[in-house]
């Protein structure tokens, strides 16, 4: 079988997938969880609950806050202890409800899973309401909800629906583990997404170097019409939508249009799973596989982590932070944000937590610009970024948008590639902002 | 030969310099000689002080105005308006003079450093990628984007403790480094000429409890200050005092009174009653 | 424990300038081994002589005119500067000449504009054309006598060996109007058996220094190819011998050493295949029409100055733009 790719630049950076052959480690219950009102792209959610209600798992603690939004769902049985700001990975203050878990049985469950008849019995416009119920977020790290991009708008119309299981980025291997562990799932899951938007034919993308996963799903594609599954050579970055779309239907998505305007629906594989379990199990997002790993950390692996368990206590479960931690990065360690304060609580996108060494945290130090064109060989969406880094420097704001900064997707492959080690990220980054901030 | 050339040169020169006046008279532009006298006296530096976009606007501005109310450079030396409004033939406007504060006076040993930013050194870029490098999501990041879009040279980043500082005497009040700071922490207040000025210097709207675990010197909302004011100068609104300069009359009894000692004064305030020298500032001036 | 913070990416390439630099100082190495050869240790001294004038006017420069604290002569640039520009001068040029070509590469060409990465020309070759057009005499003297080692291995004595132990080079000779080339013989021009600057005389060891860039990725194929391809294409256009073109010369130390240098050259494919086909045109152009044998550092420096022209028209194409116009149609 064919092996595909994307066409325009992307990078190469060592795999480092410590954690391949983890098993799913599940963790036991911490003594309270705090889930932040903003867990998803769009308006925060709105609690509906209060200090001292009792909750049971699976119960909607938040609902949505607008159409760009999505509810929250309790992960276990207990009380609200309280509703009160706390820290995110980034230090920054956000609303959270605070839950102590009850002390017997913090996970029993009582949902029922729907019957045949009940599934076949549903409509699109079910699934889609069903998928906004059960909070179902984008799980590849975007967090954007997915019910939005279910609905395909008016006059247009999906016939492609990719499930992306590239997981490009160094170190991750929860979606590697997910498609080995449940592949039936999966594309039961995808089906779903297919009947939802009404699309004909589901491509699975996954990248070569997880050979297992691919095999389980082509075993489990084999009892499935119209869904297939299409290795995808390694290459970064992969999984972002117009990359896949491109490797997967040699469909191009027009500069500044969403996937839909060329036909295209992509999810994640860990959603289309969490869309499965929702429909067929009635079990909303409320919990997710994380990969904890790192070249020094005794205990790394993929984790099954509630909404709301604090980042150290995973760290705590994972052997704890060695001594020679110099960063810790929630996420990957191309798209990955570091965390400056690790008692934050894990939210719905947390995809893995990486801890770094200190002898690879610190950056190089910059030095000046040698016109290599190393960046702009790498730039998946052909831009110049050592012309954005010079424009951002001297406030050139409309130039930068002149040549097309607004279409940069920020993998970081350019900052990856600089030999001079320039932060060209930052400062196209910074630029956007202040574009953002003029309109 | 040579008186040829010379000939010739010089009619070629006696030409041009016909088609140049000639040119001159035909593409003028009549321009009020006001405007240019007023420039002149500007400092040129088009730091919008004025709330005009440049130096050339704001005299334009002058010189058609018909009455100087309103119109003041913040950066003229004293008495420059007069001259000004000497030469459009107004009475000149009376505007206070304003200077920026920086509402963060916590250093290293009162706000611990926590992390480690390693980036642009860019305030801009650091406040929108996390809370900065203490714990303190509203104090100063100390990377001088204020220092960087000063045109008067007025602020400084102490370069122990990472702090911005404002030179009163060179401050204009233009507000560039209240658009530059990414917090917010700078402000735009009225320089008292006959007094110190007080202000509070914190920005942190946090709980009293979430602030002392936070930072050493954090206003935790406690209204003593209030409480000693003759007239109720500061108003704490969301655990934050803050100091009207209309009303404080630089009496020195809130900066005592401070349990957390974030209220500052440009001047070591001398009490009148009592021989002792309040509390005074690490504002250098 | 204090974290570090940054923005991501978190990880980054191995590459790096020095790593850079000094491959292409490896690749250089043959170059330097055939001139040593060929001319013996003169070569050597005129080479050591350039770097040396080039890495003292570097640092003195940013020592004491930036004052900068950053010793920066480990980053290879400065020392490439000078190898290139010993490896076109010929063997004996006196020292003050070299260091002068040196002072004003590092000083002028690359300093003047603010040191690395600002630079509009490329500095060896300033300072090449320099002394060029300062001393022309001493700069079209070349040695007497060579007698390459290799002389033996080829059969019979050509008319390029026959030149390089007579002092001409085989480009005075086709531009004094000579157009029979049948005497020269193809194996000698690559092994070096001819003469000319340091540098340019061995074919093979310059291709072979070409070959490890690639493998490194130093420097993608397209400048070198198209030089090469483009000067053999319109030497065969203005009637000459094109395989004599690109061996006689500095054509190939050109192509591959200079015209690659990455500040002074296009930052996209399409642009770099422009640069590289104009620089073969305007080499051979100088070559059969003006007065000078040979045109490359002045076509390399002339199509250096269309660099920021070339990359304002040759922007690579933003992934989706053409589908959004026709969209928009």
């Amino acid at each position: 079988m064919s092996v595909k790719t994307f066409h325009k630049g992307g990078i190469h950076p060592p795999e480092e997938k410590l954690t391949a052959d983890s098993p799913l480690r599940e963790l036991q219950v911490p003594e309270e969880l705090s889930l932040p009102l903003s867990q998803c792209i769009g308006a925060p959610s709105k609690a509906v609950v209060k200090a001292g209600d009792i909750v049971v798992r699976g119960q909607m603690i938040a609902e949505a806050g607008g159409f760009v939004s999505a509810p929250i769902h309790s992960p276990v049985n207990g009380t609200v202890k309280k509703i009160e700001g706390v820290r995110n990975p980034q230090g920054l203050w956000q609303e959270a409800i605070i839950l102590v878990p009850d002390a017997e049985n913090p996970l029993a469950d009582e949902s029922t899973p729907r019957t045949k008849e009940e599934i076949e019995a549903l409509s699109p416009q079910d699934i889609i309401k069903l998928v906004n119920l059960n909070g179902i977020v984008g799980l590849g790290g975007a967090t954007f909800p997915t019910h939005v991009k279910l609905s395909i708008p008016e006059g247009k119309y999906a016939d492609y629906i990719l499930i992306n299981g590239a997981e490009c980025e160094p170190y991750l291997t929860c979606d590697d583990l997910l498609m080995q562990t449940e592949p039936e799932k999966i594309l039961i899951g995808a089906s779903l997404i297919m009947k939802a938007t009404g699309a004909k034919r589901c491509i699975v993308g996954i990248e070569i170097n997880k050979r297992e996963a691919i095999k389980k799903m082509k075993d489990a594609a084999s009892k499935f019409q119209s869904i297939e599954v299409q290795p995808l050579k390694k290459k970064y970055p992969q999984g972002s939508e117009k990359q896949l779309i491109y490797a997967l239907t040699g469909r191009t998505v027009p500069a500044g249009c969403l996937p839909v305007d060329c036909h295209c629906v992509v999810d994640n594989v860990a959603t289309a799973f969490a869309i499965y379990e929702a429909i067929y199990l009635q079990k909303p997002l409320m919990e997710r596989i994380v990969t904890v790993t790192g070249k020094d950390l005794s205990g790394r692996g993929n984790f099954k982590v509630l909404n709301g368990t604090s980042l150290s206590f995973l760290l705590l479960n994972a052997g704890g932070l060695p001594e020679n931690t110099g960063k810790v990065i929630a996420g990957g360690p191309m798209m990955g944000r570091a965390v400056s304060f690790p008692d934050s609580p894990a939210t719905k996108g947390l995809s893995g937590l990486v801890v770094m060494p200190l002898s690879q945290s610190e950056r190089k130090e910059s030095e000046p610009c040698i016109r290599c064109s190393a960046c702009v060989m790498a730039c998946p969406m052909g831009l110049e970024p050592y012309l954005f880094m010079q424009q951002a420097e001297r406030n050139y704001w409309e130039d930068m948008k002149g040549h097309g900064v607004l279409n940069c997707i920020e993998c970081g492959c350019c900052s990856y590639s600089c030999p001079a080690s320039r932060p060209l990220l930052d400062w196209i980054r910074y630029g956007k902002n202040m574009l953002r901030k003029m309109k | 030969m040579i008186p040829i050339t010379i000939l010739v040169l010089g009619v070629i020169g006696i030409v041009a310099a016909v088609l140049l006046f000639l040119a001159a008279k035909k593409f003028h532009v009549y321009e009020n000689p006001v405007i240019g006298q007023v420039e002149e006296l500007l400092p040129g530096a088009n730091c919008g002080g004025c709330g005009f976009s440049g130096c050339h606007a704001f005299a334009v501005e002058c010189a058609n105005a018909t009455s100087l109310e309103g119109l003041y450079c913040t950066s003229l030396p004293k008495g420059g308006m007069l001259k000004v409004a000497e030469i459009v033939g107004l009475a000149p406007s009376e505007a206070q003079k304003k200077v920026a504060v920086v509402k963060c006076g916590a250093n290293c040993e009162t706000r611990r450093q926590v992390n480690i930013y390693d980036g642009v050194s860019s305030c801009a870029i650091e406040a929108s990628l996390y809370q900065g490098e203490s714990n303190c999501v509203y104090g100063c990041l100390g990377n001088g984007d204020c220092v960087k879009a000063c045109p008067f040279d007025a602020m400084q980043i102490d370069p122990v403790n990472r702090l911005a500082h404002v030179d009163f005497d060179k401050c204009t009040g233009c507000g560039k480094c209240v658009e530059a700071c990414p917090r917010n922490l700078c402000e735009l207040v009225a320089w008292p000429k006959d007094r110190a000025l007080v202000w509070v210097v914190c920005s942190n709207k946090d709980k009293g409890a979430v602030v002392t675990k936070e930072c050493g010197l954090g206003c935790i909302g406690c209204s003593k200050c209030r409480k000693v004011c003759p007239t109720q100068s500061p108003a704490i609104t969301s655990f934050l005092a803050y100091i009207d300069q209309n009303t404080c009359i630089s009496c020195g009894n809130c900066i005592e009174a401070c349990p957390r000692h974030c209220i500052f004064s440009s001047s070591p305030i001398e009490k009148k009653e009592e021989e002792s020298v309040t509390e005074t500032t690490s504002e250098k001036l | 424990m204090k974290l570090i913070v940054s923005l991501f990416p978190h990880i980054h390439t191995k590459d790096s300038i020095p790593w850079r630099m000094w491959n292409v100082v490896i690749a250089l190495i043959p170059a330097l081994v055939m001139s040593i050869i060929t001319f013996g240790w003169d070569a050597l001294w005129v080479i050591l002589i350039s770097i040396g004038a080039c890495l003292l006017t570097e640092w003195l420069i940013t020592r004491f005119l930036f004052k900068e604290k950053k010793f920066t002569l480990l980053n290879g640039s400065a020392l490439i500067t000078g190898l290139l520009l010993g490896f076109n001068l010929p063997s004996i040029l006196p020292w003050w000449m070299i260091i002068m070509g040196g002072v004003v590469a590092i000083g002028i060409a690359k300093m003047s504009f603010g040191g690395l990465g600002a630079n509009i020309w490329n500095p060896a070759l300033v300072g090449r054309v320099f002394l060029l057009l300062s001393f022309p005499a001493a700069m079209t003297t070349w040695p007497t006598g060579i007698n390459s080692p290799f002389h033996q291995i080829t059969t019979g004595a050509s008319q390029a060996a026959a030149d390089a132990s007579s002092g001409a080079t085989l480009l005075t000779y086709i531009n004094n109007g000579n157009t029979d080339l049948s005497s020269y013989n193809l194996l000698d021009m690559a092994i070096g058996n001819m003469n000319g600057s340091l540098g340019e005389i061995g074919g093979f060891a310059i291709i072979g220094g070409f070959v490890w860039l690639l493998l490194t990725r130093v420097i993608t194929w397209h400048i070198p190819v198209a030089v090469v391809g483009s000067a053999a294409f319109f030497s065969w256009v203005f009637g000459g011998a094109p395989i004599l073109d690109i061996f006689a010369g500095g054509l190939l130390l050109g192509a591959v050493f200079m015209a690659t240098d990455y500040v002074t050259s296009p930052m996209t494919h399409t642009g770099q295949i422009i640069y590289g086909i104009m620089i073969g045109f305007l080499t051979i152009i100088i070559r059969r029409f003006s007065a000078y044998p040979e045109g490359v550092s002045f076509a390399i420096l002339l199509m250096n100055s269309f660099v920021p022209l070339i990359n304002r028209y040759c922007r690579p194409s933003i992934f989706g733009m053409k589908e959004r116009r026709k969209m928009a149609v």
